[in-house]
């Protein structure tokens, strides 16, 4: 049955894929239309070519290979932390409902606050620090994580509280047993937006902070006007966020799937 | 009712108790710092800048960037979330297209929009429209193609076709959905908007914000920071009760 199904599925997923590229390449065709014709001016928008040209040369010769490896590196890092300690929290505060009912409100409140607005606050702090930036990167990206691990806990069947006082668990058991297994596909979920965040901030404090990376790369192209370079960086940005999005999002259905 | 009530006191317990703690600790030590200034101050600082009108200045040059990105950005992913989900042929076209330009970060398109536009509020409120086309398009392609089939069945028989069909059937059916995408919208405009104003663009509040930390100004800082958290609370809390009342739970899970 399936296979008397599959032929013509495929058929129809091949063709899609084909046509899905075919209109990607048409966008492209227009944009070497548009600079090549001198619709637009090349000092904002540079040819397919010389972009490609610059992405080239940037990987090969260029910083442009180390600015993406500083600012991957910084996300993973910040990410990393925001979700280890988001988990710790939320276990902490998801755990015991009394906890909760003081604590929740105020976390949905600060949860909204655009995390760039904490920068100005993290540089009076902590100056222009590649740690100032982690730490924004960890604020901002900390809430996701957070607040899925408590609403992880929270939504843990009644029943399975009963089963563990039976069962005789310790509160730590609880925890490691049913609690985290329970949690993990809500803290993958936040994982996802988590790391969203971190690339944005991380560019952000590059930014501002002047540290190494694709986003400080891309404002001092833009300042100098170097648009084939700026679009390099901003091409490669592109491609991490891309890729980040696709694992996460791989690791989700894993885990959906697991269960 | 009173329940309710409680424990909306308990939820203001931790920071009214938090800011009373910072007040007595800052004033028993008379500790001095460029990043933290005492709650009295902070709200002396915030009602000085409400009084001499720079509050509202800032607030209605970062509102209206977000609001005119919105717009545009808005306007576009509605037009192409409703065209992918009526037409799911074009929705999978050009799904490659959409999910190659969606996760690029938004930020990353300030410098382009600074050599395109310059400073001020064409280039802030481009960002802002490049980050809401998304939200809006996934969200008018999910409510369209979650229409009950039986809606499209009474506008077959109904001989209503194209646009008619859009506008009487399909566009009311999908609003719902519509909505939610605008709700996350604008709270998503209003964190470019400063964001953008922060990296770049000389101008609200989170230019004004940028300032007050250069200026060793930790008092104003601080209440800038509370005011944008406010303000985006209170659109997001706005728009949600507005979604309530016009649509109920509609729209809010599938």
């Amino acid at each position: 049955m399936s296979a008397a199904l599959a032929p013509p599925r495929l058929a129809r997923r091949l063709g899609d894929a084909a046509g899905g590229l075919l209109v990607l390449l048409a966008l492209v065709g227009a944009w070497a239309w548009a600079s090549a014709a001198g619709w637009v001016s090349p000092i904002f928008l540079p040819s397919p070519q010389a972009t490609w040209e610059a992405l080239r040369h940037g990987l090969a010769e260029g910083d442009l290979a180390a600015a993406s490896a500083a600012t991957v590196e910084r996300m993973i890092y910040g990410w990393v932390l925001a979700s280890a300690l988001g988990v710790a929290i939320g276990t902490l505060i998801g755990i015991s409902p009394a906890l909760r009912a003081w604590i929740q409100p105020t976390l949905e409140f600060i949860r909204p606050l655009p995390a760039s607005a904490v920068m100005p606050v993290a540089i009076a702090l902590l100056g222009l620090s590649p740690g100032m930036v982690l730490a924004v990167i960890a604020f901002g990206a900390i809430w996701p994580v957070l607040l899925s691990t408590v609403h992880g806990f929270a939504s843990i069947d009644p029943r399975l509280h009963e089963v563990a006082r039976v069962l005789g668990l310790s509160r730590r058991a609880f925890v490691a047993k049913i609690g985290l297994p329970h949690t993990l596909p809500d803290v993958i979920t936040g994982m996802r937006l988590s790391l969203t965040i971190a690339l944005v901030l991380a560019i952000v404090g590059e930014m501002l902070a002047s540290q190494t990376g694709l986003g400080s790369a891309i404002l001092m192209a833009a300042r100098s006007f170097r648009a084939p370079e700026l679009y390099a960086g901003v091409v490669l940005l592109g491609i991490i966020g891309l890729l980040s999005n696709v694992l996460l999002a791989l690791a989700e259905r894993m885990v959906r799937i697991h269960r | 009712m009173s329940r309710g009530y409680l424990s909306r006191l308990r939820g203001l317990a931790l920071p009214v108790a938090a800011l009373l703690a910072a007040e007595l600790a800052m004033l028993a030590t008379g500790a001095q710092s460029d990043a933290f200034a005492r709650p009295s101050e902070i709200l002396r600082a915030m009602w000085a800048a409400a009084l001499d009108g720079s509050l509202a200045a800032a607030s209605a040059q970062t509102l209206g960037n977000a609001l005119l990105g919105l717009a545009m950005g808005g306007g576009i992913g509605l037009a192409c979330g409703l065209w992918f989900g009526a037409v799911p042929r074009v929705g999978r076209l050009s799904a490659l297209t959409v999910n190659l330009l969606r996760p690029l970060p938004s930020v990353a398109l300030v410098p382009i929009a600074m050599l395109a536009f310059g400073f001020g509020y064409r280039m802030e409120s481009a960002v802002v429209a490049f980050t809401c086309i998304w939200p809006m398009l996934m969200f008018a392609q999910d409510g369209v193609a979650r229409i009950e089939p039986r809606l499209l069945e009474v506008a077959q028989v109904l001989g209503l076709r194209g646009l008619r069909r859009a506008w009487k059937i399909v566009l009311p059916a999908a609003l719902p959905r519509i909505f939610v995408g605008l709700r996350l919208s604008l709270g998503i405009a209003l964190t470019i908007a400063v964001t953008t104003e922060i990296v770049a663009n000389p101008m609200g509040l989170g230019y004004g914000l940028s300032m007050a930390q250069q200026s060793l100004n930790p008092a104003l800082m601080l209440a800038l920071v509370i005011w944008i958290g406010v303000l985006g609370w209170a659109v997001n809390a706005g728009l949600l009760r507005l979604q309530e009342r016009l649509f109920g739970r509609r729209g809010a899970r599938p």
